[in-house]
């Protein structure tokens, strides 16, 4: 065949084409959501998760001890950020979601100003039935932001909570992503809170391995790293007690549509009452060491716990 | 459009100015990192790639590495170094001097590769040194693209001299991480429009100087 110009006709047909193949790719994803609707109703308990590792193995938890207890569970897993998910858990297509405390609240209450864990949760409850959902028992386990120091540090001032710091006299350099610094939980609300001074200097790795390097380097002295981060153990680091809630409490906590019985809503406190902030860190350590798939690391956790 | 405008507001505004945070002290920051990085790598560069170009020996070798260092994207290079390093100005200052070398470089021995060579061979023939080669015919003559290089690298570091802020408390990639992190977007815009004006004046200096330094009578050799 010789090489001919596309005709305006061709075009137009690649394009219909190209677009009818999207809008059916729309569909395609767009679907499992919608089935969640029709299921909502039914005995099927739709249990989503973050696309975040460590939550979809606590929501693989809640499905295999549900399953273990005979119910129906359909999964929605690593469905991505809060503002995706949250709409469908509203809406009721989503019946049972792992969130956390503190960050759960302060979306649907922008305004709150309850920091301890317990004034969190409480209002929490009052937020989530306003929402005509309902928050299980919040679990002992943690993912919130924490100040850490390394052992050294901790061992040669005597360091447990942040109040302590007060007693280290040498200038110390708090090392975080940039929007710490303007952030209550930063240089100024150290200050405030604990009256602690500290100087301020931007690694932008979420407290990754450079942070970790600055610490061991003494660069830096104190840094935010998640509670639930395999790294602190690993690297030897010491998270300090937040006596005074300058960090936002996030305890693990589920959230459950009108369709999770109390039966269901049982087994799941269980879970969550067997899950020890410690327990967090290691289920995490080994979707990052191990490269376990979330569902394996469940089990295993669930018959060690005495759950399965 | 507003956002551009909000960003625009944001440079104007006086409160961003002055202290150890504002812009101008930011610029002064990142104008240092840039000079700093091409200057260092240069004092590498353009010997080694005038070596190259006069003898016309290793250029096969160097050219391959240059090339291949090239390839190795900045910030992946930066944590690496970061790692080795700690974090400070260091490690971004050394991944900025990897990735100004190797146009810094090819301008050199480009530069003087392109020396009329019967100029070369009539200044050869009257007597002069290898050094009064390099130093009078080839450098006069191959100014023009050896600068070209000095601008290639000056543009791409001080577009890159950004991720200084990533491990350190320098330059105006601050503005873009503090505002893309804590969704201050007139911040972050204001941060990237400040780094092309830069990159901008940097250029249209460079590209004057480069002019001036084409011989005023006769053919350009190119």
């Amino acid at each position: 065949m010789t090489r001919i110009p596309f005709r305006p006709t061709q075009v137009g047909l690649a394009l219909v084409a190209a677009v009818s193949l999207t809008l059916t790719a729309c569909g395609g994803e767009s679907d499992p959501l919608s089935s969640g609707e029709g299921g909502g109703g039914g005995d099927t308990i739709v249990i989503g998760s973050q696309g975040y590792y460590s939550n979809e193995i606590i929501a693989e938890a809640y499905a295999q001890a549900l399953e273990a207890a005979d119910f129906d569970v359909e999964r929605q897993f690593q469905i991505g950020q809060r503002e995706a998910y949250l709409p469908e858990i509203e809406d009721g297509s989503i019946d049972l979601f792992p969130e956390y405390t503190g960050p759960l609240l302060q979306v649907w209450r922008p305004d709150t100003e309850a920091r301890l864990a317990d004034d969190v949760y409480a209002e929490l409850e009052e937020a989530a039935a306003e929402k005509g959902l309902r928050v299980l028992d919040q679990s002992p386990a943690t993912d919130q932001d924490s100040y850490v120091v390394t052992r050294a540090f901790a061992e040669k001032w005597g360091l447990e909570t942040i109040d302590d710091l007060a007693k280290v006299t040498t200038p110390m350099t708090f090392g975080a992503n940039s929007e710490a610094e303007h952030r209550p939980n930063g240089p100024q609300g150290l200050k405030e809170t604990y009256g602690v001074d500290v100087a301020f200097t931007p690694i932008e790795d979420g407290g990754g391995p450079l942070t970790v390097k600055a610490l061991e380097d003494g660069d830096i002295q104190l840094a935010i790293i998640y509670t639930a981060d395999p790294s602190i153990k690993k690297n030897d680091l010491v998270t300090l007690e937040d006596t005074k809630g300058l960090f936002l409490a996030s305890h693990v906590v589920p959230v459950a549509s009108d369709d999770v019985s109390d039966e269901a809503a049982g087994i799941i406190n269980k879970v969550s009452a067997a899950m020890s902030p410690e327990d967090l860190v290691d289920l995490d350590a080994r979707s990052v060491d191990e490269e376990l798939p979330a569902a394996t690391i469940a089990k295993d956790w669930l018959e060690q716990e005495g759950l399965l | 459009m507003s956002l551009f405008a909000d960003a625009l507001a944001w440079i104007a505004d006086g409160a961003h100015w002055g202290g150890p945070g504002g812009i101008d002290h930011r610029i002064l920051q990142h104008l240092a990192v840039t000079f700093a990085a091409v200057g260092v790598a240069a004092v590498v560069a353009v010997p080694l790639g005038v070596l190259i170009g006069h003898t016309g020996r290793g250029r096969l070798v160097v050219v391959a590495l240059a090339g291949a260092v090239r390839a190795v994207p900045t910030l992946g290079l930066l944590t690496l170094l970061g790692l080795a390093l700690g974090i400070g100005i260091e490690a971004p200052l050394l991944a900025l001097v990897a990735l100004a070398f190797p146009s810094l470089l090819a301008g050199a021995y480009a530069g003087v590769e392109s020396a009329d060579r019967a100029a070369v061979d009539a200044a050869r023939s009257v007597g002069m040194s290898e050094w009064q080669l390099v130093t009078r015919v080839e450098l006069p003559l191959g100014a023009d693209v050896l600068l070209g290089g000095v601008r290639a690298a000056t543009l791409q570091v001080v577009a890159t001299a950004t991720l200084a802020a990533y491990i350190s408390d320098t330059g105006l990639g601050r503005y873009l991480f503090a505002g893309l992190k804590a969704r201050q977007y007139d911040e972050m815009l204001a941060g990237a429009l400040l780094v092309a004006a830069l990159a901008l004046l940097l250029d249209l200096a460079l590209a004057a100087l480069q002019r001036a330094s084409r011989p005023s009578t006769g053919k350009v050799p190119s």
